[in-house]
């Protein structure tokens, strides 16, 4: 009997890396349909929906960055710490807390007209998000505790902590009591590129990112130690890395840039803050990361599909009355075939007769 | 004091009751060296599909089995990628979630605002009718009890059966495990889908007797919290039952602070389960030695065979 098993490439398929996702995203679609057939939607134009309305117009293709901006932020910091097995998976928290300390800022400063004004925000977006981030570091070299868990415990935190604060402390005086904030002034507000479309200049600052990311991640020592110690550890502290450095760097730099995306989306498309003030970036850019195979490039590519799955959610929603969690499930359908793909990087589907 | 403390006492059973079935289930699947974090997906899984069941007038004894098939079927998912392919189980679980509360939320949507009545509590002549104890010991609902049965005899399993002993072996050296010819990716297998199922009948607890309507993510992070429990247990099921008393005594906790008039923000309140945990975690793991001697050796380390 012919029986299909695995064979370990001598070196990593370069080519594979590429093809990977294309063929994750193929055989998400296949699975996808039958999905849909049972929900009871019409396969192939739910799926045109999905990814071919949201960029046919103009204005689509502005809310196609918009969104992707935040996805590639926290996936480029998330791809620095999972390189050295830093586990963060409450990047929504460090987004909401980096929101948070930014919105704090901008309402602090209401009055008047302050050209530093959106710098101060950002600081103080990086600053809160990086202080989140700091617990599930401190927890972990110190106390030994895994991160995983604490970082997500802490963005439930974070999330009734926004609630709170946009029902009490923060809350507009002016507003009728409804839970949110006062509207950010116009020096608070980044100003579309474009009259009219929502995107905005921050999209310039996260390109900037992606090559310092790459940089980092590719063109340094630290970048290289980071690899070092989530591939192989017992190398890692033969050659006298420091682990806990290496935890909180990579804590550090995934809060950061997650809560630079709070502060984005808070002086962006949000204008304020209320209860909910995101559609789960911080959960979807974890698989941003993995189908960006951790590296800068891939997650930009990344974050503008997962991007596009947002919109076509949101498209299929309004004109098929789809769920929005349709897109939800699409991206937990992704990662799962990326997965399964990646195993082609690294190994040959060989027949055994 | 009884109107308060039996009301206290039957929330913390209640509230503890799907923790126990989603740990008790995780430790099995740990114990056999896989570290599964899709429990959250898994549930809400659980949770929606018994849900659905129940709406369509099953007794719910069918609608918990459908939701344990469900959930044991999302398990197999990630056991062919974990354990087939041997990808990183970290990032297999993630996308289990994921992919859990997507579809559950899907399948939930034709739900609307409706509910279905809860299972009903026992009534035992006479134990029952025994002031206190009868109120808190004896009249709960038939799953309470199950969820306790199910911790004894994962505890009698492991320690003192010799299916328990070869799962254990698994878990702490698979590939001597291997070498005296157990089949470790099948027992492994089995560990993950028995998780999946328990998780799935903590979600078919949850939405059919603990808040008998729909909810979207109802489970609210309780599938991690289970993931918790079973490091804060040292992987012992008897002190996952202790743990999850305490935590359901930390929920209820929160909806009694009101009745006594404590004036603090209600969120505050809320967070406490999740500060909670994380103080539990730091308690446990604060210690390297605690972990390091109870730790399965392999927890989370893919296997293959052929190396």
């Amino acid at each position: 009997m012919n029986r299909l098993y695995l064979e370990r490439r001598a070196v990593p398929s370069r080519i594979m890396g590429f093809i990977a996702p294309a063929l994750a995203l193929l055989a998400m679609i296949v699975c996808a349909i039958p999905m849909l057939e049972l929900a009871g939607l019409a396969p192939l134009a739910t799926l045109r929906v999905f990814f071919l309305q949201p960029l046919s117009t103009g204005n689509g293709i502005s809310e196609w960055l918009l969104k992707a901006n935040p996805l590639i932020l926290i996936g480029l910091g998330l791809a620095v710490g999972y390189r050295a097995n830093v586990w963060n998976i409450g990047a929504e928290g460090m987004y909401t807390v980096g929101a948070i300390c930014a919105a704090w800022v901008a309402l602090h400063f209401a009055a008047g007209v302050h050209h530093w004004l959106l710098a101060a925000m950002m600081l103080a977006g990086i600053l809160g998000g990086m202080a989140w981030a700091a617990i599930p570091a401190f927890l972990k070299t110190h106390l030994n505790t895994s991160e995983i868990l604490v970082s997500l415990m802490l963005t439930y935190v974070a999330q009734l902590l926004l609630s709170w604060l946009v029902n009490g402390p923060m809350q507009d005086p002016e507003g009728l009591n409804y839970p949110q904030t006062a509207l950010f002034s116009e020096s608070a507000t980044f100003s579309p590129l474009i009259a009219g479309m929502r995107v905005n200049a921050s999209i310039f600052i996260t390109l900037g990112a992606v090559v310092l990311a790459w940089l980092l991640l590719d063109r340094s020592f630290l970048g290289f130690q980071l690899k070092v110690s989530g591939a192989a550890p017992a190398a890692a502290r033969y050659a006298g890395y420091a682990q806990a450095r290496l935890t909180w760097i990579s804590l550090a730099v995934s809060g950061a840039t997650a809560g630079l995306a709070g502060m984005f989306e808070a002086a962006g498309p949000l204008g304020q803050l209320s209860p909910v003030i995101s559609p789960g970036y911080g959960f979807a850019a974890i698989i941003v990361a993995f189908i960006g195979r951790l590296r800068p490039i891939g997650v930009l590519c990344g974050g503008l599909l997962l991007s596009l799955l947002y919109l076509g959610g949101e498209a299929a929603q309004m004109s098929m009355n789809v769920p929005a969690a349709l897109s939800r499930s699409f991206q937990g359908l992704l990662l799962f075939c990326l997965l399964a793909t990646d195993v082609l990087v690294d190994f040959r589907i060989r027949v055994k007769a | 004091m009884d109107h308060l403390l039996i009301p206290l006492l039957n929330g913390t059973l209640v509230a503890a009751t799907p923790l126990i079935f989603a740990a008790t289930g995780e430790l099995i699947t740990e114990r056999s060296g896989v570290m599964n974090l899709g429990i959250e997906g898994m549930m809400l899984i659980g949770a929606s599909t018994a849900f659905g069941v129940a709406l369509h007038g099953q007794p719910a004894f069918i609608a918990a089995i459908v939701a344990m098939l469900a959930a044991a079927l999302m398990a197999s998912l990630f056991a062919v990628l974990a354990l087939g392919l041997a990808v990183n189980q970290y990032a297999a679980g993630l996308a289990l979630t994921i992919l859990g509360s997507g579809l559950s939320a899907v399948i939930g949507r034709q739900f609307g605002a409706s509910s279905v009545t809860s299972i009903a509590k026992l009534h035992i002549p006479g134990l029952s009718d025994l002031p206190l104890i009868g109120k808190v010991l004896f009249s709960q609902d038939p799953m309470v009890y199950m969820a306790l049965g199910l911790a004894l005899l994962t505890g009698w399993f492991l320690n003192r059966t010799r299916a328990g002993l070869v799962l254990r072996a698994v878990g702490e050296a698979p590939h001597s495990a291997r070498a005296i010819g157990y089949p470790v990716i099948r027992i492994r297998y089995a560990a993950t889908v028995f998780g999946g199922a328990m998780a799935g009948l903590a979600g078919a607890y949850l939405s059919l007797a603990y808040t008998p309507l729909w909810v979207d993510d109802m489970t609210a992070g309780r599938g991690w919290i289970a993931q918790a429990l079973v490091v804060f247990a040292t992987w012992k099921a008897g002190r996952v039952v202790l743990g999850a008393w305490l935590f359901g005594g930390v929920t209820v906790a929160q909806l009694f602070a009101q009745t006594i008039g404590l004036h603090v923000p209600t969120q505050f309140m809320s967070a406490l389960p999740y500060v909670a945990t994380i103080v539990v975690l730091v308690a446990i793991s604060r210690n390297p030695q605690t972990l390091r001697l109870n730790t399965p050796l392999s927890l989370a380390q893919p296997f293959r065979p052929d190396h």
